[in-house]
Formats: C-alpha cells, structure tokens, sequence
C-alpha cells in the first residue's frame, strides 16, 4: 500500500501528508482537553516531545521495537500529564493557560540539557517507521476514539465540566478526578504523535518544540472549532497545507498565512466547524417544527 | 433528624461567612434560611453540598459527618443541590441536563422512571427536551435545574434562591412545584431572600444575620413576630 502510494505520489506530497496525520492526532488529543473539557493548554508540545524522545531514545539506544516504543512514548506523556496535572489543574482559565505554558517550556529546557538527548544538537539517527498507511490507520484509530470517549457518560462528563464547573461538581461528578483523566489521555495522543513525527521527521532537535508549536495546535484546534472532532481536523489540514502550497509565494506566505487566521476568526469566531455537530444536525431537522413552536411561546 | 449542622464556622480568607451556626432538618420538612445580602445563606448550602470546606464544625448526616466527603459523595448518599442562578448546562439539551442529573446512578430503568417523573411534574420540560437549555427563559431554567436535582432522587433538596429573577406569577408556580415535591416526600431546605414566599410555605424557619442565626422558629411565628416583619417583609 505504501509502496503504490510511493509510486504515485510525490515523495514530498508523501512527507507533508504524513506529517498532517501526525498533527491530526496529537490535535485531537488536545482538543479533549481544550475543547472537550475546557482546560486551556499553552503546552501541549512538551507532551509531544516527551512522547517523541522517549520512543526515540527507546529506540535508537536501547534497540525496542518500533511498535513497543510508539506506545511508551504515549504512556510516558500521559505520566508526564499526570505529575503535572496534579498541581496545575486546580487551576482554571487564563491561570492554567500560563502555568501549562511553563511546565511546558521546563520540558522543553530539559531536554535542552540532558544528555540522553543530544542537548542542543539534536537526537539524530532514528529509523524511518512511520508510513503513511501506519500514520493514517492510526488517525482513524483515534477518531474513533475520541468519538467513542465523547459519546460515552465519561465525555459528558467532561463536556458538563466545561459548561459549568460548579453545577457539575453539585451533580455529583469528581472534577479534579476527571480533569486529571480527560488531559492524560489528551496527552497520551499527543505522546504517540510526538513518537510518530520522530521517526517521520528522523532527527528531533528541543527547539522544535517550544512554544510556537504548543500555539499551532492550539490554532489547529480553535481554528477548527472547539470540540469538534471534524473541525479540528479542518483546521489542521488548512492551517498545515496553507503554508506548504503558499511556499511558491517564499515571503508573503506568513503574511497570507496570518490574513487567513485573521479572516477566519471574524467570519467563523467559533471556528470552522464550531457549534456544528454532526448529530445535533440531523436532530434539529427532525424537531426543529417542534423547537420553533416552543421559542415561538418563550415565556 | 435528619440533617445536624453543629457549630459551622467558614471562612472566605479574612472574611468570616458563618460564625458558628447550628440548626436541624427533620425527615419530611420544609425549612427556610432567610435573611439579607451577606448573611450566609448560599455559603451554609454550599458547605452542606460540599463546595465550600468549613473551618470548623459538623454537618451529621445519617450518622455521617460531611465536613469530611468531597461533593461527589454527598451527592450520592441523596442531598442534591439546585445551586443559586440555576446554573444549567447552556449548551446541553434539556434532557441531556437531566441526564447529567441522574449521573451517580446506574440503573437505566429507574434514571427512565425519574425521568418520566420530572417530565410529569414539568410538562413545559418535556416539550423542550430537545431544545439547549440556555434558550429557555429563567423559569423554565428554574424548573430545569430542580428537575435535574430530582434526577438523583434526593432524599434531602438544597435549594438557593429559586426566586431570583423571575416574575411574580412564576414565583408562585415556583413554590406550589417545590410544596408538591415535599409532599410526595423530598426534605427541603430552602434559602430566599424572598421571605414571604418562603415562610408561606415553610415549616420551620431560621433568619440568619451576618453569618449567625438571630432568630428561628415555626415559620407562622416567624411570619408574625414583629422584628422579622419589619425587617424581612417589609412592613413599619
């Protein structure tokens, strides 16, 4: 299958989709966090990179198998999203915005420093293991994943979080319980697309995951609406594309790239595919006679 | 008795909420808790619930003390809070609010029995229930948020201020809703600022002044006595 696609395709074309399936996860894992259960996160590219070394390191010096290593990478970043979590989720709003934003950056300097990385000159090396028939299997793995988790008591849950803390907390839902879980296992996918990018991308340097990469995906995920699984995949597919097919404009393509966001955010403020929900859609239709009378009433 | 609060001091840093207050709720009772701006009304339903740790004191439920549970649990032993601006999930169906409602229970069956139960009490829910619950005006959002209390089946019914906001004629559907849901065996304890309304249909009563209990009583007599006519309803 990789190999038909290969013949076809441009290899170029071939790296740049991959790499959005890689994207796709790891904005996914965000937007259960972000979007689904409303906890703003500054620094999901930490988990990425903690995902990213840790499969790498596992399997550049220590020789595990690629597929062992994929899953370590997203284990590892859920543990990291669990020590962090702890203290940085009593927080909410703006305040956890910054803190998530700092545990990132410490993340970051320490793989900056630490030598099991290559410090500052990068961990090179890597096998090249992720296809894009892998990375797009996996994709759908999550879709239907995070599909299943926001469906389920558990993502309602979450969703009765973001719209109100405390009238949740009186219905009886553990927040902090729940908080804690719904970002593990945001993170963890982020964890397995960081270990995905680094034997895509082959050669991991600490600075590509600071935080102007924390802000794509946080773009990827606002940009395409909130909460919403086909949004966000929208949204990282035009903002990942955009900037490759506007490379033939070399200078101007920041430029056009930033007027989109601009344009975006005045006409869709709620993102692409915000408020659009698959399902409520095919609902209204069919009770919409019935909702227009009762607004109709108010009262 | 039912529920024993004993001695409940909070604090919000400096600034001291309760300063020691003691009362009972008897099995099948409505109580009120009036009082101004300030007194501590919210603040005693929200240490009961859970929300708001106290310094000090007990709160015996059942033998229990729920100083020591998080909010989660309270729920689940039957105390079900209707929290003060009804806080419904605005972005949530009707009837998915009841469901979240319903969510420390595990018996489908009966979550659809209570289901049909609160439908039966609010009509005006259940031709909405596929309408978002931040497009219904504030007294069906009151009604909402007491039918998603009932969801959990409480044994006991915190409610805070279920007047606020609403126009007369909806305040009084309001508290005839609430005297039937004590009939058919829910114990309330009601805050309101609305002091008429509440002592109309209170059993008993306790007026609370900055953050301690200055009088108490059956709610006739508090309804009567001169102080609290002056003060809470507004006669000279």
């Amino acid at each position: 299958m990789s190999a038909f696609l290969e013949s076809i395709l441009d290899p170029y074309y071939i790296q740049v989709l991959t790499l959005l399936g890689v994207y796709i996860i790891a904005a996914l894992g965000l937007n259960l966090i972000t979007g689904v259960t409303g906890m703003f996160s500054f620094g999901h590219a930490a988990y990425f990179a903690v995902g990213a070394y840790g499969a790498a390191i596992l399997t550049v010096k220590y020789q595990f198998p690629f597929y062992g290593a994929l899953l370590a990478g997203g284990i590892m970043a859920a543990l990291a999203a669990v020590i962090i979590g702890f203290p940085a989720l009593r927080l909410t709003g703006d305040y956890l915005g910054i803190v998530t934003l700092g545990f990132g950056e410490i993340i970051r300097v320490v793989f900056l420093n630490l030598d099991i990385t290559g410090g500052a000159l990068g961990l090179a090396g890597i096998a090249k293991e992720s296809s894009i028939v892998l990375v797009y299997t996996l994709v759908l793995v999550t879709i239907y994943v995070m599909y299943a988790l926001q469906n389920s008591r558990f993502g309602r849950a979450l969703v009765a979080i973001r719209e109100d803390d405390i009238a949740a907390e009186a219905m009886g839902i553990n927040i902090s319980a729940y908080k804690i879980k719904a970002f593990a296992i945001g993170c963890f996918f982020a964890g397995v697309a960081g270990a995905l990018y680094a034997h895509l991308l082959l050669f991991l340097n600490p600075t590509d995951f600071g935080f102007a990469k924390s802000f794509e995906f946080l773009c990827f995920v606002v940009l395409g609406g909130l909460g919403s699984i086909p949004g966000v995949i929208l949204g990282t597919s035009v903002l990942t594309l955009a900037p490759e097919f506007l490379r033939s404009l070399s200078d101007y393509r920041m430029l056009i790239y930033g007027a989109l966001m601009v344009l975006m955010m005045i006409f869709r403020p709620n993102g692409l595919l915000g408020g659009v929900d698959l399902q409520r859609l095919v609902f209204k239709n069919k009770y919409k006679s019935q909702a227009g009378r009762s607004t109709a009433a108010g009262g | 008795m039912l529920l024993e609060v004993n001695n409940l001091h909070v604090s919000y840093g400096a600034i001291r909420a309760l300063a020691g207050i003691s009362f009972t709720l008897n099995k099948g009772e409505i109580v009120a808790l009036i009082g101004a701006n300030g007194a501590g009304k919210s603040t005693t339903l929200c240490t009961i619930s859970g929300l708001i740790k106290p310094a000090q004191g007990s709160i015996m439920f059942k033998n229990m003390d729920l100083v020591k549970m998080p909010p989660h649990k309270i729920v689940n032993l039957g105390i079900s809070q209707v929290p003060e601006g009804r806080r419904v999930f605005p972005d949530m169906t009707v009837l998915e609010n009841l469901e979240m409602g319903a969510y420390t229970r595990k018996n489908r069956s009966e979550i659809k029995e209570s289901l049909k139960n609160v439908f039966q009490r609010f009509p005006r829910l259940e031709e909405r229930k596929h309408q978002l619950a931040g497009t219904l005006s504030g007294g069906e959002q009151q009604m909402l948020a007491m039918g998603r209390a009932l969801m959990s089946k409480p044994e006991v019914m915190l409610l805070d201020e279920p007047s606020m906001g609403l126009a007369p004629m909806l305040v009084k559907e309001i508290f005839e809703i609430i005297k039937d849901i004590n009939r058919s065996g829910t114990t309330i304890l009601l805050v309101e600022q609305n002091a008429h309304m509440a002592l109309s249909i209170a059993h008993r009563a306790y007026v609370l002044e900055t953050g301690e209990i200055a009088l108490s009583g059956r709610a006739e007599e508090l309804a009567n006595n001169e102080q609290v006519r002056k003060a809470y309803l507004g006669e000279d």
